[in-house]
């Protein structure tokens, strides 16, 4: 079996393929596996955080994967995966209109109210 | 050698030649995801091996007349032992071959683990069902990994069907002797101590008859079954195998690292 790995990094997706409406057509794919990120709860109660990606073939191979390549170390109690082109990213290039905005506007930051001290860390 | 030994050292033995076989793999396998699969899966095993040398290494060093010879320890057994007195089963010692060959061996092997280490959990030696419980959670994930890969192999491609289809029929001869109990085996089944692995034949043909239907793949029939590997008399795999397992220790004897 010789696979070709095509390695994806975000947003290398051109439109076509970033839509969430169809489903994996690469599975039957001969040249290479879909990508997918892989999100891991490491305990109860916390969220699912970003661990990384992977290849698979399909959803069960991407969890047994994901499985195999981020809990060796018992780093999760729960995974979840998805295939790497359903995630839209916003664009870099739009950083300063998105983000800098709320560089001067200190005021949303809930640092002007005191705090009394049996409240604890917030 | 009391018949437990025996017993615990064909255990030992089988994790330690298929760990040996699946390593070759480490750096080779055919994508990234799977070369960790199988080098974990590999890990486990060895680690079973471990827990079995061990337990094996005591035995034979609280024997009779232990203590004019130089003690067992589970690096001599594992290192300094000779072909003949391996009691692996066959199935382990041959070669990966292609992809499928090395799937294809795993799932025989794993299916088997799987229902032996289910009822060994009920050991009524301690040792044994201990070391079984914690091995059985890791094999049942060996035994879905590899079935999954069955399927996907055999109601794959052409090509992926046609591989796995030959691997089948070069591997189907060493499974008889799995369920053939040799003398220590007998003893064991007899003491509660393990089961009686002609007793786990039925529900390990029930598994692999499920998958090969879902894999489309075919059991041979009326294939010669070959034994001997559980009583020493190997094929000729196994020499080159602890050629390359025990040549440091053979060369430099007590050589640490």
């Amino acid at each position: 079996m010789n696979i070709q790995i095509k390695k994806f990094y975000y947003g290398d997706f051109g439109e076509e393929n970033a839509a969430g409406n169809e489903p994996a057509k690469n599975i039957s794919s001969k040249e290479t596996w879909p990508l997918w990120e892989v999100f891991i709860r490491s305990k109860q109660g916390l969220d699912h955080k970003h661990a990384g990606s992977l290849h698979a073939a399909d959803a069960a191979m991407a969890i047994e994967n994901a499985r195999d390549v981020y809990t060796r170390r018992q780093e999760g109690v729960s995974l979840w995966v998805v295939e790497s082109k359903y995630i839209h990213a916003s664009n870099p290039d739009d950083a300063e209109a998105l983000y800098e905005p709320a560089n001067d506007k200190v005021y949303r930051h809930p640092t002007f109210y005191d705090i009394p001290d049996e409240v604890g860390h917030m | 050698m009391d018949q437990l030994t025996a017993y615990v050292l064909h255990l030992a033995d089988n994790n330690l030649i298929l760990t040996q076989r699946n390593g070759e793999w480490c750096g080779h396998g055919p994508i990234l995801e799977q070369d960790i699969a199988i080098t974990n899966i590999t890990l486990d095993l060895i680690g079973q091996s471990r827990n079995f040398y061990q337990y094996a290494a005591g035995l034979i060093n609280n024997s009779a007349g232990a203590a004019n010879l130089q003690p067992a320890t589970e690096d001599s057994l594992a290192y300094l032992r000779k072909e003949r007195e391996f009691k692996n089963c066959l199935l382990v010692e041959q070669q990966n071959g292609d992809w499928a060959q090395t799937i294809t061996r795993q799932f025989l092997y794993s299916a088997y683990q799987y229902f032996l280490y289910e009822k060994m959990q009920h050991s009524k030696d301690e040792q044994l069902a201990g070391i079984a419980a914690k091995a059985f959670k890791e094999v049942s994930y060996h035994l879905t990994w590899s079935s999954e890969w069955v399927i996907r192999l055999g109601d794959g491609t052409e090509e992926s069907h046609e591989r796995t289809q030959n691997a089948v029929n070069e591997l189907w001869r060493y499974t008889g002797e799995m369920f053939e109990p040799t003398a220590y085996e007998q003893q064991m089944a007899a003491e509660e101590i393990a089961p009686d692995p002609s007793a786990l034949k039925e529900s390990w043909m029930k598994k692999v008859q499920e998958v090969f239907e879902e894999a489309t793949l075919m059991i041979p029939e009326k294939t010669f079954m070959q034994t001997g590997g559980k009583k020493g008399i190997h094929t000729e795999q196994l020499g080159y195998i602890l050629t390359e397992l025990q040549y440091l220790q053979r060369t430099y004897p007590g050589a640490e690292w």
